[in-house]
């Protein structure tokens, strides 16, 4: 067993290295093959290849707190625990038809999965992957349950998610894993796509494929319901074609604003943080897809859907303006950038390479070859909640 | 938009030769149908926000109104008008590919 999977690994595989530390270590989706590529930003090489993850055409990953640990959501319903110091499989179940993503508790004992087929999420033991609850969704107007889409975990060990076909918003205490607890909000606008939650926990924001607006929930007061901000930002305006549904996991909160991916619309709407007030709205080069903000809130980068995939724009937040406009490769997938924001990572998908930039001055530092990569995930992730 | 101005004349190009799209313009296709269909449906077009693309999942379904699909988009739905990039005979020959299933796993990518 062991010796497959090192057979895997890229390198030197056999020899494990050096006692070494995990916080500077992620992982690289790697969508057509199944495989991700364990790197580290330090010397920004690639240590090792994990193969044997089933479809992860979408994939996802979060980590335990340890920062040992990667799990790793595929599209077929696969959840698997990698160990990254020895770059092996540890544990792995499929778990659901078809599969969104998922999420680790805050007191690192649990990950649920958000699945599309059958709709709901399951709840495993962080541990060993057993099976602890399931949470089946309501059905949508196709009598199927709805397909969950941006889940995240909330403080009080809960997970937080929305329902696509049926408009909820769902808060599923899972203090006693076995039987979770669930909280429904319900009729919070039509078809929420993805959600995201604030960096301190408190808010919970799903974006509205179906109407022009998003919907909150604070979760220090469940009691007040949803509420709807940024309604109609679009002011009636026709949409554009919408070629690949934006992501709110990259979520940019910076400089006391919330940076959000306008749908079917070529532009990052500015929300004041507090108020949830529109700013603004600064036009960009397409559809953005993720809007992500530097660790130190200075810099919001975007990528974009297709056809204008092949460009990254950089947001100055004090300026409220764009400063900088880069040609990474052909469809720029996802960005990541390193625990202290001094460099991001940049997936090419159709150029089979990884750009690193430095954020700083816009340099490339690095280029990485990777078979059509997608998601970077690095280590820093296990610390931060609803990542 | 300078990029979909791009694939339009691409399209045209394509759009030159009677019936199949020609090898270099079906090997666009296929990339576009896994990656950028595959956005919503899958890469495997096994589904995702949007449902299975698989030849068992469109077995029923009409040729003429899938090509439509494909070319208007459906209104009220996530699906987006495709005719900016793409003739209708190349929607025609995305259907026939779908129905057989040739773009799907066993594809290259």
């Amino acid at each position: 067993m062991l010796a497959l999977f090192a057979a895997g690994l890229l390198g030197c595989a056999t020899t494990p290295g050096p006692v070494r530390g995990t916080g500077d270590l992620g992982v690289v989706i790697e969508r057509a093959t199944g495989s991700i590529q364990i790197v580290e930003n330090t010397r920004r090489s690639s240590l090792a290849r994990v193969a044997g993850l089933g479809d992860l055409s979408h994939a996802a990953a979060v980590y335990s707190r340890d920062e040992r640990y990667a799990f790793v959501f595929g599209r077929d319903g696969g959840l698997t625990k990698v160990d990254l110091l020895e770059a092996r499989v540890v544990a792995r179940t499929v778990q659901g038809g078809n599969s969104i993503g998922g999420a680790i508790s805050q007191d690192g004992r649990l990950v649920a999965v958000a699945n599309y087929e059958p709709g709901g999420i399951k709840i495993f033991d962080a541990g060993t992957l057993a099976l602890l609850s399931e949470v089946p969704s309501t059905p949508g107007p196709d009598g199927k349950g709805a397909k969950v889409v941006g889940i995240a975990d909330a403080p009080g060990n809960r997970f937080v998610f929305s329902l696509f076909e049926a408009g909820e918003i769902w808060v599923v205490d899972a203090s006693d894993p076995r039987s979770p607890k669930t909280t429904r909000f319900r009729d919070v606008g039509k078809q929420p796509y993805d959600g995201l939650i604030t960096p301190d926990g408190r808010f919970y924001i799903a974006g509205l494929f179906g109407e022009d607006g998003l919907a909150l929930v604070d979760l220090w007061d469940l009691g007040k319901g949803a509420t709807r901000i940024l309604d109609g930002y679009g002011r009636g305006a026709e949409k554009l074609p919408v070629y690949k549904m934006p992501h709110l996991r990259g979520w940019a909160m910076a400089g006391g604003y919330a940076f959000l991916p306008a749908i079917g619309r070529n532009e990052v709407l500015v929300v004041d943080a507090r108020t949830w007030q529109r700013v603004g709205a600064i036009p960009v080069h397409g559809q953005p897809v993720f809007v992500m903000a530097r660790p130190d809130g200075r810099q919001v980068w975007v990528n974009f859907a297709f056809p204008t995939n092949d460009t990254v724009q950089v947001i100055d937040v004090a300026a409220l303006k764009l400063v900088e406009s880069l040609k990474p490769g052909k469809a720029v997938l996802h960005m990541e950038f390193t625990a202290r924001g001094d460099e991001i990572w940049i997936s090419a998908r159709d150029d089979d390479r990884l750009v690193v930039y430095d954020t700083a001055s816009f340099q490339r530092r690095a280029e990485l070859p990777a078979k059509a990569p997608s998601g970077i995930f690095f280590t820093w992730r296990a610390h931060r909640i609803g990542l | 938009m300078r990029l979909g101005a791009a694939a339009l004349v691409l399209t045209m190009a394509g759009a030159a030769h009677a019936g199949d799209p020609g090898p270099g313009r079906e090997a666009e296709l296929v990339r576009l149908v896994r990656q950028d269909c595959g956005s919503c449906h899958g890469m495997t077009l096994r589904g995702g926000l949007g449902p299975p693309l698989t030849p068992a999942a469109l077995a029923e379904r009409p040729d003429a109104m899938l090509a439509a699909t494909i070319v208007h988009g459906r209104p009220g739905t996530a699906m987006p008008p495709w005719r900016p990039f793409l003739t209708e005979a190349e929607a025609d020959w995305i259907v026939a590919q779908l129905k057989r299933g040739t773009l799907g796993d066993d594809a290259t990518r």
